[in-house]
């Protein structure tokens, strides 16, 4: 973790934002994503109706930055936290920000069974391939190949399985309404260094999208597959070119449902 | 409102306990033997006689049950879950979350034997469990004990009632027995309390906002916590012992049981004096607070002689060696995998007491 500035007082003030500097490392989608979350609390005139669902991970301390009602939740149970909160005051804008390992490890199950059920909360998956607060062991997104702290020699897919897609998994059942996957880091153009942000555009839409199916009364899930260069053990600028070569075809960015239409208004 | 059922389960009647002390949620996971509760809330929600209840689900998984739990409580609504043994270990890492976030939430454990999957026969081998705090992290919790299928009905209300006052996990220690065992059931209506809720996550109002949270990462943040809550325990452990006495006056030994076991206790101690014993039962009713006032008062007023009787190994017999502080002789009757001592073993274990040597550790040697 290093020092950051706060995005609140660089890139203009948000009410939304508490404006404290965050401690995600410079270059992680994490900061992007707490900015855009606070752009389409706002743009829904949400604030004080949203409840952020805090899970474990690099995510742990989004309540720090976003300037909402929050509750925590342990390792992997954001989705029945949010659940909950929902089931008693469906009145509230219910959303939480989960890491792979949360969600589609040791959270899975609470992942699929709120899902199955439909329930009426946002879930904001920040995918970036490996555990990231805890100092880099493998995820179950981990392509591959990749080398983490616990797979030194590469992930065996033989023994350790493969990449877990968890937006193809919630295909699988009847009941999310609204499933999206984002691909967030700045995107490599073809010319050396320039990047493009396309990624923070389609982001922002995909949570205003998320919002507005949730208060129609479906769940829905957006999967941001992020980099996490620190742990990756590569530069910043490395991190972006390898998640549009590796993890961009792995976990494909689109719509994959969209029940109520949104996205065609 | 109208009445209740006269004749129920002490499972059942806990449940209309619950909504009748202003339930708003329940989740829970289906285990015998206690899913006469889930069962007989199913059938409730939404009725007009509990117009609070609105919330019932069959979670997927213990750990979901509490979890949900912890979203609603954060809600500030009044929210129940209920299990036995093995989900209640599954749920302890919920409780530390919500003793650390300082959530009002009632859980309830229908003790069966154990240790694994044990058997579906009463026990009461989750005492220290209930007692020290099952989690990781050093919390406490208050945790209440019935003997009756009406205190199963009674318990409900007061249990919200200390988990909003000092916003903390309740948790109802029952066992098979109990849970299993139909009794009358005269219960009083009662309108429920309310409590502020002001901590609530709700909704942000201008520059007030409300975060729950039991991360700390500065450590004198973490230190300042975890002295607010030792605090707090402290507070309740000095103002909310509850217990019953029978005929402890003049008593040459004092039986201590909770649950099941005190109505066995209080069965040996209506035998016994109609055949000249002087013996008395203690009945925590709050095993957390544990009642340390009231043994202290029975060993001041000159009771040598305990004799605790629990369907375990011996753990609540620890917590009356700590009161009596070494002034008292302390023994345990203890009986385990489902099976409930005999009256005839009782009343052996109090005549061995009764006619041993008076313990000669005086007070003020203790004292000094």
């Amino acid at each position: 973790m290093s020092a950051a500035v706060g995005y609140a007082t660089k890139w203009g003030a948000l009410p939304t934002l508490t404006g404290a500097p965050t401690h995600y490392c410079a270059g992680c989608e994490h900061g992007t994503l707490t900015r855009l979350l606070a752009s389409a609390i706002e743009a829904r005139q949400a604030r004080e109706r949203a409840v952020l669902v805090s899970s474990v991970g690099c995510s742990v301390l989004a309540h720090e930055y976003l300037n909402v009602d929050a509750v925590q939740a342990p390792h992997g149970r954001a989705p029945a936290v949010m659940a909950g909160i929902k089931r008693a005051r469906p009145d509230l804008l219910v959303f939480g920000v989960q890491g792979d390992g949360d969600a589609v490890s040791i959270g899975l199950l609470e992942l699929v069974n709120a899902a199955n059920r439909g329930e009426p909360i946002s879930i904001f998956l920040v995918n970036n391939a490996i555990y990231g607060m805890t100092g880099g062991q493998m995820a179950p997104t981990t392509p591959a190949g990749m080398v983490t702290t616990t797979t030194p020699n590469g992930r065996d897919v033989a023994t350790t399985g493969r990449p877990f897609d968890a937006t193809r998994l919630l295909l699988g059942l009847d009941g999310p309404a609204y499933l999206r996957r984002v691909f967030l880091p700045v995107a490599p153009t073809g010319s050396a260094d320039v990047f493009n942000a396309r990624g923070a555009l389609d982001g922002e839409a995909a949570i205003r999208h998320a919002f507005e199916v949730q208060e129609r009364g479906g769940f829905s899930f957006v999967e941001f597959v992020s980099t996490c260069w620190v742990n990756w053990k590569v530069s910043i600028l490395e991190s972006k070119r390898y998640a549009a070569r590796v993890l961009a075809p792995l976990f494909p960015p689109g719509l994959y449902r969209d029940r109520f239409g949104v996205e065609a208004r | 409102m109208t009445a209740l059922p006269e004749f129920l389960k002490g499972n059942e009647a806990l449940a209309y306990g619950a909504l009748r002390a202003g339930l708003t949620a329940f989740y829970g996971y289906p285990i015998t033997p206690s899913s006469e509760i889930p069962e007989t809330l199913a059938a409730k929600v939404g009725r007009p006689e509990f117009p609070r209840f609105r919330v019932f689900l069959q979670a997927a998984s213990e750990l979901e049950a509490i979890n949900l739990a912890i979203g609603t409580a954060a809600t500030g609504a009044r929210t129940m879950t209920a299990t036995s043994g093995p989900g209640f270990s599954l749920k302890q890492e919920g409780i530390s979350y919500a003793a650390a976030m300082e959530l009002p939430l009632l859980i309830v454990n229908v003790n069966r034997a154990g240790p694994g999957l044990g058997n579906l026969g009463p026990e009461q081998s989750d005492y220290f469990q209930a007692t020290r705090g099952g989690g990781h992290g050093g919390y406490r919790t208050i945790v209440l004990a019935p003997d009756s299928v009406p205190e199963m009905a009674r318990l409900p209300a007061l249990a919200f009632s200390l988990a909003f006052r000092y916003r903390t996990p309740v948790i109802v220690l029952t066992d098979a027995f109990l849970g299993q065992l139909k009794e009358d059931l005269p219960v009083p209506d009662v309108a429920p309390e309310e409590w502020d809720t002001s901590w609530a996550a709700t909704g942000a109002r201008g520059p007030v906002r409300h975060v729950l949270s039991s991360l700390h990462l500065e450590l004198a943040d973490q230190n300042r916590h975890s002295r607010h809550l030792a605090a707090k325990y402290a507070e309740i452990a000095r103002t909310e012992q509850r217990s019953e006495d029978v005929a402890t006056d003049d008593a040459d030994v004092v039986l201590v049981a909770f649950g099941i076991c005190a109505r066995l206790a209080r069965a040996a101690v209506g035998s016994m004096r109609a055949r000249g014993l002087r013996v008395g039962l203690l009945r925590p009713i709050t095993l957390a607070p544990f009642p340390r006032d009231r043994i202290d008062d029975l060993v001041l007023s000159g009771v040598r002689r305990f004799l605790v009787l629990e369907l375990n190994h011996g753990q609540m017999v620890d917590d009356v060696a700590l009161a009596a502080a070494g002034r008292a002789e302390v023994r345990g009757l203890t009986e385990v995998g489902g099976l409930l001592p005999t009256s005839a073993a009782i009343g052996a274990a109090v005549e061995a007491m009764a006619v041993s040597p008076t313990p000669l550790v005086a007070a003020e040697e203790v004292d000094a």
